[in-house]
């Protein structure tokens, strides 16, 4: 099709040749609209879902014991509802995979983008999708043994049966291609001319690329590290089988530990029942993890509004 | 895709004088991109060599057993999973390419409302799935009243893989150059035939790649069916809509919470049938981009 190009052709192109009202037409556009809507509907679902028994929480126990106790066994009898150990879980699975993904993420995007040839571009960009396409039991499995053993027997620390640490370095590799992927559409976006233009003023490669396509696509980088931390932090079956269910305050990755997203399936997998403090607070987690995982998208969409470098 | 205009020459030029620098790092992407695919390359192996005793017919012949994992099999897992995504692709795929049509062909995007449906599509696909579940067993489950049966989990996914089919499908929609419905408005059709006759199946090798990715992304999905009860010990299979299930994932995670090795090498075995189900359907979807791929 070598057609020419039209340049911006009016929208509306029907009020034209328009003789007679068409109902047919204004009811596909309801129903294409409806098909639109249920993805609002979600949303309104899943806080529909999570405020009426995360309220019912609350009422029973105070938001300051929530946020500032270190003890935390909804289901022990007596049962106490201290979040900070099953935050710091979370926090430190994120922050081993956010060590893992993004130096390997980056370096991978940066050699496809920069140095790799088309052929080569095409074998790997398709494997590292079936990488992300792994599904997380499997994924869990392996941390748990294989990953964890051979730790154990290399490592001169003390390293528990399930752990953070093994399960972070996994969750880890998991994210790979989602910062690899969408930093180098990042990087690809950013005009030949910036290359040429320093390479015109005797930069080398390297340079070219930490120097130049780097900062220039840096929005769009951090927009993927940010959601790769959402992933992350969302990751619920490699913790589950990996990490154990301990809920004790530790710091230490080498410890069984519970995430906010481990807890709730967990717990929603048990039989608490309905209406109960102990059910009630799945919910109040599963608000957490929804509104942390909100703010961080909202940020990540900010960041690449304000900061977008536009090229002509 | 960055295609370097640059002749090679003046990046070798450029390169001259500190060599040894230019390698390392060189060497250090290679072998970054090296870990990610030597740690899929270890996984198949690992998965292939564990569950190499058990796999064969008895996984898709048998029920799953508690007390036998010498004769314990997956049939109900994987007659759930089946169950699950041939109702999810029903679910999922019209309502996605429907979603993607408003929002490509008829929406106005100076109007609020438009804006609202884009972000929010952008946010959803970023929600962790076991929030998912949530919404599957405080919504779909119990105020909808569907109860923990096959239907209300395919639902779930539905919901869950939504973003990814309304993405892709807006892309290949996006892709149909605009001269093709100037030409069919020319010739006096309505937008509706416009965009049913000659957008649409313009556009369905990227729809259909991007609905293989996210019916692949709902076939290995655990996290939210098990907040729907599906880890329940279930050995029968589905026969109808509101039959208690189980699935693949579920089946391989209640298999590694055993204690005793052979279910650890039943699990192991499971998942290189889920795996290779996954590569046939990846396999499939960059087929079809390649070979369907049409630059206008």
């Amino acid at each position: 099709m070598g057609m020419a190009d039209v340049s911006e052709i009016a929208p509306a192109p029907q009020a034209l040749g328009r003789s007679r009202r068409r109902h047919g037409e204004s009811v596909v556009k309801a129903v294409l609209l409806t098909a639109a809507l249920l993805s609002v509907a979600t949303t309104v679902g899943i806080v529909a879902a999570l405020l009426e028994p995360t309220v019912g929480f609350f009422t029973h126990v105070g938001i300051v014991e929530f946020f500032t106790s270190t003890d935390w066994g909804p289901l022990f009898k007596p049962p106490s509802f201290g979040v900070i150990p099953v935050v710091t879980g979370t926090l430190i699975t994120t922050v081993i995979a956010i060590a893992v993904a993004v130096p390997l993420g980056l370096a991978a995007a940066v050699y496809l983008s920069e140095y790799a040839s088309a052929r080569i571009r095409r074998v790997i960009k398709p494997t590292l999708e079936v990488l992300a396409g792994i599904p997380t039991v499997a994924l869990g499995f392996f941390a748990l043994t294989l990953v964890t053993p051979v730790m154990r027997d290399w490592s001169p620390f003390e390293i528990s049966l399930k752990n953070g640490l093994s399960a972070g370095l996994v969750v880890g590799v998991m994210i790979i291609p989602i910062v690899a992927s969408l930093s180098e559409d990042a990087m690809a976006a950013v005009p030949n001319g910036l290359r040429e233009g320093a390479y015109a003023l005797g930069s080398s490669r390297m340079t070219v690329a930490l120097r130049v396509v780097l900062p220039a696509a840096f929005s769009g980088v951090v927009a993927a590290i940010i959601l790769a931390v959402s992933r992350a932090a969302g990751e619920t079956m490699i913790v589950v089988i990996a990490a154990g269910s301990n809920p004790l305050f530790t710091v230490n990755p080498a410890d069984e530990m519970l995430t906010m997203a481990s807890f709730i399936a967990q717990a929603g997998s048990g039989d608490a029942p309905v209406g109960t403090v102990a059910y009630n607070t799945i919910f109040a987690v599963g608000s957490l993890l929804f509104v942390l995982t909100f703010l961080m998208n909202w940020f990540s969409a900010r960041l690449v509004r304000r900061y977008r470098e536009v090229y002509e | 895709m960055a295609l370097l205009t640059t002749p090679r020459s003046a990046v070798r030029l450029a390169s001259e004088g500190r060599p040894l620098r230019e390698h390392l790092f060189k060497a250090a992407l290679v072998v970054s991109v090296a870990i990610a695919l030597g740690f899929l390359v270890v996984l198949i192996v690992y998965m292939v060599t564990k569950g190499w005793p058990r796999l064969d017919a008895r996984l898709w012949e048998n029920q799953p057993s508690i007390r036998r994992p010498e004769i314990a099999g997956a049939q109900s897992a994987i007659v759930g999973t089946l169950w699950l995504i041939g109702l999810t692709a029903l679910i999922a795929l019209p309502t996605g390419v429907l979603a993607a049509v408003y929002l490509e062909e008829y929406a106005d995007r100076t109007r609020w409302y438009n804006r609202v449906i884009e972000l929010n599509i952008q946010n959803l696909a970023a929600i962790p799935s076991i929030v998912y579940g949530i919404l599957g067993l405080g919504i779909i489950a119990r105020v909808l009243g569907l109860g923990f049966g096959v239907l209300t989990g395919a639902m779930t996914l539905s919901l869950l893989v939504l973003p990814i089919v309304i993405i892709a499908s807006r892309e290949a929609i996006r892709a149909v150059p605009t001269s093709i419905r100037e030409g069919s408005f020319a010739l006096g059709a309505t937008q509706w035939q416009t965009v049913s006759r000659q957008v649409l199946p313009a556009a369905v090798p990227g729809i259909a790649t991007g609905s293989i990715l996210a019916l692949s992304r709902a076939i290995g999905e655990a996290a939210p069916l098990i907040m729907l009860g599906a880890a329940t010990f279930v050995p029968f299979n589905p026969e109808g809509l509101f039959d208690r299930f189980s699935a693949l994932p579920i089946q391989i995670y209640f298999w590694i919470t055993q204690s005793r090795e052979e279910f650890h090498v039943l699990a192991a075995a499971a998942i290189v049938v889920l795996l290779a189900i996954l590569l046939v359907m990846n396999s499939v979807a960059v087929w079809l981009r390649n070979r369907y791929q049409r630059r206008w």
